[in-house]
């Protein structure tokens, strides 16, 4: 196991994503909603609806929350929830137990919504997909982002993420080889912050929830 | 939201009953049902997880509220519903059980939910097919899903959803238990949840046996009821009853009718429950039944998400 990120590169892992997203949002031509604005057009007011962001469950709800904390620093308002993605997953046919259902708390309707959608490791974005589906069953969003901590390249569907905080496609600086397989550490599910990475062949030795 | 155990995964391919299920069993499959509560509230109420799998209602008994819930269950997770009858099938023409479940079997079918009037029916089905089984209650055995959505609504109105930890809680039954599956079903649900259980009834309805597996039995609800939370009346089922064994609706409705007047003795947040169909006046009195302590409304709305829970589990089960 190798750890690619904990502690102050963590930090800046999250930071250069909350910079991209509050860039997006801050800038002209979307409706929300920078430091300086007036209570009175409060993003909750927006015609074009506030902004969200959706944390993908296990550890994308996690994220989410910590990356709601520092725009709030900013003062951003947004609105927060979980997705659930079990249900949507296209590998539930194929044999095998079931996973455990968790449940998606999205207490907000999302039609006319900017939603961030966020996850920790990006890969052959089948995740994704089941969150996009998941998602436009609960109603109809203006637009939707994808931010991820990590992108580990191995895409398998046209999926693209629009906020990165670590890049590890190949051609990047730090690109990984094919069989490694990248994991995300975040408190309070896990025991500390980090990115780690397990190569080919190596036993992974964190339990994933 | 209880954890559950690393590396455990839900066992069995069929559900007959809840006598075959650990406790923590129980635990996960309520747990997933939670899951699926909120499928029921969005504007799409339907989830692909299983797609293109086909769900037989296999109904050997009249039946309204578990064949209507199977079917809406199996549809919501997108499953083809085939909706299969005793009464003007084949069956009347005098095939088996096992011949019936076998040809629809052939047809390519994935779970079958069956109800029929003999006990060990379902039981027996499974043992006979590939695909699986979920009873929808066989003669008086077993209910399992009536008596996980009365497990589950029990948890939700008391605070203990995080765990499914029912001790300390005391919950009675009400009515013929001998002749009833939904009391077997929820004893053997709470007691290895932890609850004490109380079977309340006629000496002639109430089996003696049920304290060896650690229930109490009382004739009398006046006693009981001060000192319970959860009261669960059972329907009088009359098409099942003999008459040596019942006393007269008068007296069974006086002795173990639940009416205001009994309620005003029993705890304020007295959790009360019935499986319906109601007979309103016999076991229950309409000011309780549609009154604030009631669930009963409730119980159809949580039979849903556990039917949804059970067909997503057997589904995925290692055969």
């Amino acid at each position: 196991m190798r750890v690619l990120a904990d502690g102050d590169r963590f930090s800046e892992l999250i930071d250069s994503l909350c910079v991209g997203i509050s860039d997006t949002i801050a800038s002209p031509g979307h409706p929300q909603a920078s430091g300086g604005q007036t209570p009175e057009s409060s993003p909750k007011d927006a015609p074009c609806g506030g902004w969200a962001l959706v944390g993908v469950r296990s550890r994308g709800d996690v994220l989410a929350q910590r990356i709601a904390e520092r725009l709030s620093a900013e003062r951003f308002e947004g609105r927060i929830g979980t997705l659930d993605i079990t249900l949507y997953r296209d590998d539930l046919s194929e044999i095998g137990p079931q996973p455990v259902v968790r449940t998606t708390e999205i207490d907000f309707p999302i039609d006319g919504l900017n939603v961030v959608l966020i996850d920790d490791v990006l890969m052959t974005g089948r995740s994704i997909r089941a969150a996009l589906q998941s998602l436009m069953d609960l109603g109809r969003p203006r637009r939707v982002w994808l931010g991820v901590l990590v992108d580990r390249g191995g895409r398998e569907l046209p999926i693209a993420p629009d906020f990165v905080g670590l890049d590890l496609t190949e051609g990047a600086d730090e690109a990984l080889a094919p069989g490694a397989k990248v994991q995300v550490m975040v408190t309070p599910t896990d025991e500390r912050d980090a990115v780690v990475v397990f190569d080919e062949g190596e036993r992974e030795g964190v339990e994933r929830g | 939201m209880a954890e559950t155990q690393p590396g455990y995964h839900w066992p069995h391919r069929h559900l007959l009953g809840l006598e075959d299920l650990s406790a923590q069993d129980i635990r996960f499959l309520l747990t997933t049902a939670l899951g699926f509560d909120g499928v029921s509230t969005r504007s799409v109420k339907k989830v692909p997880a299983l797609r293109g799998r086909v769900v037989v209602n296999l109904f050997f008994e009249d039946s309204t509220r578990t064949r209507a819930s199977f079917n809406l269950a199996a549809s919501r997770l997108s499953a083809d519903v085939l909706e299969m009858a005793g009464k003007g099938s084949s069956v009347s023409k005098g095939e088996t059980l096992i011949d019936t479940a076998r040809n629809i079997e052939a047809m390519g079918v994935d779970v079958i939910v069956c109800r029929h009037h003999h006990s060990g029916a379902a039981a027996h089905l499974a043992r006979s097919v590939d695909c699986s089984v979920i009873n929808a209650g066989d003669g008086q055995h077993e209910h399992p899903t009536q008596g996980l959505l009365d497990i589950l609504t029990i948890a939700k109105r008391t605070g203990r959803t995080d765990s499914f930890d029912f001790s300390g809680l005391t919950v009675a039954i009400v009515g013929d238990i001998t002749h009833s599956r939904v009391a077997r079903s929820n004893v053997y649900g709470l007691i290895k949840l932890g609850a004490h259980v109380i079977l309340v009834g006629p000496p002639t309805l109430l089996p003696g046996a049920f304290t060896d597996i650690g229930c109490e039995l009382s004739n009398s609800l006046d006693d009981v009821l001060p000192r319970v939370d959860v009261v669960n009346m059972l329907r009088i089922q009359f098409e099942r009853l003999t008459s040596q064994a019942f006393p007269s609706v008068r007296e069974y409705s006086t002795r173990f009718g639940l009416n205001a007047q009994r309620l005003s003795r029993a705890k304020p947040d007295l959790l009360v429950m019935h499986p319906g169909p109601m007979n309103r006046g016999v076991e229950i009195d309409s000011v309780v039944a549609d009154g604030p302590n009631s669930a009963i409304l409730q119980q159809v709305a949580n039979g849903l998400s556990v039917r949804m829970a059970a067909l997503f589990l057997v589904s995925g089960a290692p055969v």
